[in-house]
């Protein structure tokens, strides 16, 4: 399994022989966007102990959104699109780390180590970015509302080098965090109780995790744009292909499958179809046929 | 021992536990019972440290629950909860394996597949092992979880409500290996601590009763002494005969 998504991975630089270097910057991209997408949604569904969940659903997409609109609206479509691509991209990264901290210890603080109180906020916050969203969409007028909406859905087509270097080493360091937890992740994926019964230090370690989850959204969002369905679809595919309860191996799973389906989505999208779409759709449409494939056919539990 | 000083514990405004002073010996097979929302579970978590103590003070042999490392604690204490429920797919043989990790944190052993092994056997679950537990029945989860608890090899063996979802056979089945265990110069010799609402298991099984009722320490003793028909009558308010059989205290509880 593990090689077969190397071979892919080797396998398809192949079909760009031409223009390499911008290739392989936007290869990277790819890589690096779907890596953390899939590792982050691995670890938030153990720490949620729930299959259904992405850190989408905790508001990260509409934040995201709120600031291109809040950035647009205050500065104006023109100079939006004239603002320095590499300190917005810390910006941004920054502003959502610390909404998602916030909101964490908030919740945390309290004492009560509550999850699904957590994850309502989170949705309730979400509505409330969105809102505020549409309620300054409004307010803009249709040239500077289109440049908004080119920032609305995923794109992997001019993605700035510094800023990508930039998240490559931001990843690479989360994820050099994120080893030494995988098993411990096992543990922590039985509930609360059997992990202190265990000896693992489960609010510290949850605490930590959900940081690291932050951290990935935040760097893969910022870096592209919302790609909503992707984790939900990557995080399944590697339960269903994996067969294991083992993170060491899930996570290093999910992120190959979701850099993977990133890679082979761009093709169809660049090579197939010629640009005449967008990236999200192309995800979405095949990857929500797969997963309804795998779920009609039982192997998604 | 474990020895409890001076233990409240408040859930909103509702008093769980009022000033609980207790000291359990290792006695073998210790049995807290007492009507429901007598405050059972929550010392009993309490001192797995699965809740923060509110007030007081719990040590268990010596080791302070809340300074001494959770770590450490798992090496000398563990707990089966009442209620669990595992969301990635796992066999029962990983799960019991868990019961390991305090003292593998991850790698796995000779040893630990030999005490593994061992756990297996005991619970009766060798013919499961490789199954998903989202593919057993109620009763068959809850032995696993217990038999991951027996793999841990702890000193203190916690045991929530171990009866639930058995049948009368497994039933009886574990509260013979949980005494087997408890044994001491059998395997081991551990201490148990167990939550029970069958009385007459606790009866037949337990070497030292505790009775908590509206979260006080109502009664303590062997089971002779607690097990009699005016203790538990006005322990659970009902009228309640005792009969004897074998030696041992039957209660009539049920007609």
């Amino acid at each position: 399994m593990l090689a077969c998504g190397f071979f892919m991975l080797w396998g398809l630089p192949s079909f760009s022989p031409f223009i390499l270097t911008l290739r392989a910057e936007r290869l990277l991209a790819l890589v690096v966007v779907g890596a953390a997408v899939g590792a982050s949604t691995v670890v938030f569904q153990t720490v949620a102990a729930n299959r259904i969940l992405t850190p989408t659903i905790m508001g990260f997409d509409s934040l995201f959104l709120m600031v291109q609109t809040g950035l647009v609206f205050l500065f104006g479509g023109l100079s939006y699109a004239a603002l320095p691509v590499t300190p917005k991209f810390l910006l941004e990264t920054l502003l959502m780390m610390l909404a998602a901290m916030v909101l964490f210890s908030l919740l945390f603080g309290r004492g009560r180590r509550d999850m699904h109180r957590m994850i309502l906020v989170g949705v309730i916050v979400g509505i409330l970015f969105r809102s505020l969203t549409v309620f300054l969409q409004r307010l803009l007028d249709p040239s500077e509302f289109s440049v908004v909406q080119g920032a609305m859905f995923a794109s992997f087509g001019a993605v700035d080098l510094t800023t990508l270097y930039l998240a490559t080493g931001l990843c690479c360091l989360v994820f050099a965090v994120l080893v030494p937890m995988l098993r411990p992740l096992d543990v922590i994926a039985l509930g609360r109780s059997p992990a202190v019964g265990l000896g693992v230090s489960y609010d510290r370690a949850l605490v930590g995790l959900l940081g690291i989850t932050a951290a990935l959204v935040a760097v893969s969002t910022a870096l592209v744009g919302p790609i909503s369905f992707l984790g939900l679809l990557v995080a399944s595919l590697a339960h269903a292909l994996m067969r294991t309860h083992r993170h060491a191996l899930l996570v290093p799973a999910a992120a190959l499958i979701g850099a993977v389906i990133l890679v082979v989505g761009q093709g169809v999208f660049e090579r197939v179809l010629g640009l005449q779409s967008s990236l999200a759709v192309i995800v979405e449409f095949f990857g929500g046929l797969l997963f309804l494939i795998l779920v009609l056919r039982g192997a998604v539990r | 021992m474990i020895s409890i000083r001076d233990v409240n514990h408040n859930i909103g405004s509702a008093r769980i536990l009022k000033d609980i002073n207790l000291d359990i010996p290792r006695a073998g097979a210790t049995a807290i019972i007492g009507p429901n929302g007598a405050g059972k579970s929550t010392l009993l978590n309490l001192v797995a440290r699965l809740q923060p103590l509110q007030t007081g003070s719990i040590s268990i042999d010596g080791q302070d629950v809340g300074k001494t490392p959770t770590a450490q604690i798992a090496k000398a204490l563990a707990i089966v909860s009442q209620q669990n429920f595992v969301a990635s797919r796992l066999r029962v043989r990983d799960l019991v394996g868990f019961g390991r990790w305090p003292h593998h944190r991850g790698r796995m052993g000779p040893e630990d597949h030999e005490a593994v092994d061992q756990a297996l056997a005991a619970f009766d679950l060798l013919s499961f092992q490789s199954r998903f537990l989202d593919e057993l029945s109620g009763g068959q989860q809850q032995r696993a979880f217990v038999a991951m608890g027996f793999a841990q090899g702890t000193d203190w063996l916690l045991l929530d409500e171990p009866l639930n979802n058995l049948d009368m056979f497994h039933a009886r089945a574990l509260m013979k290996r949980v005494h087997g265990v408890s044994r001491s110069g059998a395997a081991g010799g551990r201490q148990v601590l167990m939550v029970v609402h069958e009385i007459n298991y606790v009866a037949a099984w337990a070497d030292h009763v505790v009775a908590l009722r509206e979260g006080e320490v109502a009664l303590q003793g062997a089971p002779e002494e607690i097990l009699t028909s005016a203790a538990l009558s006005g322990l659970y308010e009902m009228d309640i005969q005792v009969s004897e059989h074998q030696g041992r205290p039957l209660v009539l509880h049920h007609v």
